[in-house]
């Protein structure tokens, strides 16, 4: 697998929006022919997610409804709000990247106007259940509830 | 080599999911533990159900209504000679193991007092645990419980050592959902009786390998689900001892258990009617009766050496890959294999098992004390049914294998 699509640098996105973000990911899926090398890419993805500090490793930024534990931790850097989480899944860390990559170092008020119907474009649309065991729904709710905190305080 | 005691092909025709595929490969269908698959026959009587006598039983005196009532009541009676109950009262349908889990905890807070005790295992599924925890808290009994060792067994002189003449009741599974442990229930039942508490076996996990005898076992409730032994969901079976069920107050108030009623006093119906309240699930009773018709045709000895030799292979098999371990390594278990890989987690293997078409369970299969125990998130548990193959364990055991190459 490694070869096939060489990881995203996250700095190069700095400056694209979430749209622009999302089209790229999806690009980047269309690419894969099976099932595999999507969880393959999903796999590697989620090795390089932006690494949560130890100290919000706690329970209170876990995220509720997953069969494997998340953690998510935000933080505002300027008007742009920053993510970092981990997972003790790696398939879990692999979706959860590709919620941060799309949603990191965004302003709290697109985060919270953002569509994620490109989550079903790039075949995961079996992890958009809400009953679905790793909580994909559960994640993007919590993205976007720290948004709308930090929207709060910079208004 | 496993020598097939019965026709497996055969069998497997009987069952037209195992035909479907799953994410374009065939479904591999190893989560019999959660549900079993329904074979045609049990199907069958569900349709001829709806399309030829579908009617409300018990009461109507058109011919519809009683030839339902009729087969209603063969149903209870194939159940009352499946568990070898002494009458056929003493089998109350409920819409599961759970329900009749509830029924009997709701009947004993009317026995008990401050200070009493329910002993339960360590072993349980949380619908064995909460209804007695909210029992405890409506009439301040107290809750112990049956240590369980690393091997996935029930420490049995801490239970001894736990009895005493301030226990009432005892609650234990037959076979722990999650590891598929075997409990020496004739033990527990045996001293719980010496002391004089009473004893409820969940059988939910027991009953699709095992042919529990409540008579020989002299338990005084078990409790099973249809739809773990080919039947369909919403409906199980209640065993009580007629004493007891007569002991018990009504679980819920409505038509079908009462005689009489005024605005003074209603006089509740006779066993079983007394604890069926309302129109019950009919269809899904007969279809039970069917089930175990289906399962005693292939007969549960066959079943219990077939499943044996599946079990043995499936666990040599995946014991050969490095890292794996297998959780409740005793003999006396069922055909369950809840294991883990070194340093993987449970969901990622699961995950990776559906995309090949192979259906296991992930998770704590809701019995966190026991996972809490061993210290692990979760396992992947494999659990297996008469019709299952050789094969599908070599496609079990060859999609672990890439699953941890994908992960490592």
């Amino acid at each position: 697998m490694h070869g096939i699509v060489t990881i995203v640098q996250w700095a190069q996105n700095w400056d694209m929006s979430i749209k622009e973000i999302q089209e790229e990911i999806v690009d980047e899926f269309s690419m894969f022919e099976d099932w595999m090398q999507r969880y393959e890419y999903m796999i590697e993805l989620g090795k390089s997610l932006p690494m949560i500090k130890e100290q919000y490793k706690t329970d209170d930024n876990i995220i509720k409804g997953c069969q494997s534990k998340v953690w998510v931790h935000a933080e505002l850097e300027g008007d742009k709000l920053v993510f970092t989480a981990d997972s003790d899944a790696i398939i879990t860390k692999g979706i959860i990247a590709i919620l941060i990559r799309t949603f990191s170092n965004q302003k709290p008020k697109d985060i919270i106007d953002a569509e994620t119907r490109f989550i079903d474009e790039i075949g995961l649309k079996e992890h958009l259940s809400p009953t679905r065991a790793n909580g994909l729904v559960s994640m993007i709710k919590q993205l976007k509830l720290y948004a709308v905190a930090y929207q709060t305080q910079l208004n | 080599m496993i020598q097939t005691v019965f026709d497996i092909l055969t069998i497997r025709k009987d069952f037209p999911i195992l035909n479907r595929k799953v994410n374009g490969y065939p479904l591999v269908y190893l989560d019999n533990a959660a549900t079993s698959q329904t074979p045609q026959k049990v199907i069958d009587a569900i349709v001829e159900y709806y399309s030829n006598y579908n009617a409300n039983i018990h009461r109507g005196v058109h011919t519809l209504s009683q030839e339902a009532t009729d087969v209603y009541e063969q149903a209870r009676q194939k159940i009352q000679k499946h568990f070898n109950a002494a009458k056929s009262h003493e089998i109350i349908f409920t819409s599961g193991t759970t329900h009749g889990i509830n029924l009997v905890a709701n009947g004993f807070a009317s026995f008990l007092k401050k200070g009493d005790e329910i002993i339960v295992s360590a072993l349980e599924h949380h619908s064995n645990i909460v209804p007695w925890q909210m029992l405890c808290e409506r009439t301040g009994a107290v809750l112990k419980v049956i240590p369980m060792s690393l091997d996935g067994k029930l420490v049995m002189e801490e239970y001894h050592k736990l009895l005493s003449h301030r226990t009432k009741l005892v609650f234990c599974n037959h076979v722990s959902n999650a590891l598929g442990t075997i409990n020496p229930i004739e033990e527990i039942i045996a001293a719980a009786h010496n002391i004089g508490a009473a004893v409820l076996i969940d059988g939910a996990q027991a009953a699709p390998h095992i042919k529990a005898d409540v008579q020989k076992l002299d338990v005084d409730f078990y409790v099973v689900s249809a739809h773990k032994m080919c039947g369909p969901t919403g409906v199980g079976m209640l065993y009580g001892k007629e004493e007891w069920l007569n002991k018990l107050p009504p679980y819920q108030g409505g038509g079908e258990m009462i005689a009489e009623v005024t605005f003074e006093k209603t006089t509740y119906a006779d066993l079983p009617h007394k604890f069926e309240a309302g129109t019950p699930n009919i269809c899904g009773g007969i279809a039970f009766g069917a089930a175990l018709d289906y399962m005693n045709a292939i007969g549960f000895d066959a079943i219990a050496q077939y499943e044996h030799e599946l079990l043995e292979y499936a666990s040599k098999e995946l014991l050969a890959i490095d890292g794996l371990k297998i959780y409740g390594d005793t003999k006396e278990k069922t055909a369950v294999i809840s294991f883990n890989i070194e340093g993987l987690h449970p969901y990622d293997i699961g995950s990776i098992l559906d995309k090949l078409g192979v259906a296991v369970r992930t998770g704590h299969h809701c019995a966190q004390p026991i996972m809490d125990f061993y210290k692990i998130p979760g396992t992947v548990r494999a659990s297996f049914s008469f019709y299952n193959t050789k094969e599908e364990v070599d496609i079990l055991v060859a999609g672990v294998r890439r699953a941890k190459t994908m992960l490592s």
